[in-house]
């Protein structure tokens, strides 16, 4: 069962969550907020503008030990899928 | 030393996808709902990933009794506030008076002659809502003190006479609850942490009586008013770490403050086989109630014939 869930999951894709709107420190925080509603492995969809946020919170992401599996540029806005890394 | 409650939430909802037995991921999702409020209030704990979310939560769940909320229990009770420590209990039957002001930081000139207690339950719940504070303003003899810690999570000795410091320290011996105790004169200050458990040296491991009245005290000495601030603060400091269970203890460290040169010390404390408390071999097998009749005004949870001072509010 739990398997099935596994790819159902990833099948349907991880959630996205805009944090576009948010100023430092509070982009972190909200990131910090979502990922830890996921289990280690799991994905989250977040959705960065240019400037700041892009500059700084991907490095934050990796320090806390998550994972960058991609990033689109799309237009001054960018969408980063990450998977949660273990505690 | 941990004081995780989080595990202790009654979880009998079984739609509660925390507690989903089929799928051990959904373990791994906090069960508490912060509001947007508390997200702004507590971003900078977050942040820290010494902290975090888990540890926000901790602290919320976690319940702290203050003993004395004058110059060390000012800063400590601020900081426990502005953390987010979900219940406190506040214990003083002193009333401020105008020579507290230049330490006692949670007061003001217009709470001259109320009790502490509730002045300071006024001024934390201000502070944070969220914060549910118990104020304690009589006086709380063996048998009381006992009943009211049982409560408490974890225990704060802010008090400025020895009688009281042993009578905290003894209930909290007995009780199996963690304690962090200061102390302050003139420029200098001391803290340590008092943690149950085998190896850990006890509070009389390090004082195992009352010295001899001739010693001065906080009302009997000055003391420099931001000194008790330090201490009162790193008495807050440590019963964050223990809370979410991060960062080296004091259990077996005194720490040294000597402000007039700014120096810190740290001394290595080791559990006495002969202290009468914890030894191989106790003497004193319930907390003690020690007699200190030189403490106008002062925080005597003992002396029936306190509060001599006509200053002090009845």
């Amino acid at each position: 069962m739990t398997n099935i869930a596994d790819e159902r999951q990833e099948q349907a894709g991880p959630r996205s969550v805009d944090l576009t709107g948010y100023v430092c420190p509070m982009t972190f925080v909200r990131f910090k907020l979502e990922i830890d509603k996921l289990a280690a492995g799991e994905r989250l969809e977040i959705i960065l503008k240019r400037g700041e946020q892009i500059q700084n919170v991907p490095r934050s992401i990796k320090a806390e030990g998550h994972q960058i599996e991609s990033v689109k540029d799309e237009n001054g806005t960018f969408r980063l899928v990450v998977r949660k890394g273990k505690q | 030393m941990r004081l995780d409650r989080s595990d202790q939430t009654d979880r009998t909802d079984p739609s509660d996808p925390a507690i989903c037995e089929c799928c051990p991921k959904a373990q791994h999702m906090s069960v508490f709902d912060f509001t947007e409020d508390q997200i702004q209030r507590y971003s900078r704990h977050i942040l820290l990933p010494e902290v975090d979310v888990h540890g926000q939560e901790k602290l919320l769940k976690a319940s702290v009794l203050v003993i004395g909320a004058g110059g060390l229990g000012s800063a400590a009770l601020l900081y426990l506030a502005a953390a987010g420590v979900g219940h406190i209990g506040v214990a003083d039957r002193d009333c401020v008076e105008l020579s507290n002001l230049q330490r006692q930081v949670l007061y003001s000139t217009r709470d001259v002659g109320r009790r502490k207690a509730t002045a300071a339950r006024r001024v934390l719940r201000s502070l944070n809502p969220d914060c549910r504070v118990t104020a304690y303003p009589g006086k709380l003899s063996a048998e009381k003190l006992t009943t009211v810690m049982r409560g408490y999570d974890l225990v704060l000795d802010c008090s400025d006479n020895f009688p009281t410091r042993f009578l905290v320290s003894d209930c909290a011996f007995f009780q199996h609850k963690p304690l962090v105790t200061a102390a302050v004169v003139r420029f200098d200050g001391q803290l340590m942490a008092v943690l149950p458990g085998d190896g850990n040296p006890c509070y009389r491991c390090f004082v195992p009586e009352p010295p001899p009245s001739t010693m001065t005290s906080c009302q009997q000495a000055g003391v420099l008013g931001a000194v008790p601030g330090v201490l009162g603060s790193l008495q807050a400091v440590e019963t964050i770490k223990l809370i979410v269970g991060k960062g080296e203890t004091m259990a077996h460290r005194l720490l040294l403050y000597d402000a007039l040169s700014g120096t810190f010390r740290i001394v290595a404390r080791k559990p006495n086989p002969h202290c009468p408390l914890c030894g191989s071999n106790p003497s004193i097998t319930e907390p003690i109630e020690y007699k200190d009749k030189c403490c106008p005004g002062g925080q005597c949870f003992t002396d029936d014939e306190c509060c001599a001072d006509d200053e002090c509010c009845s």
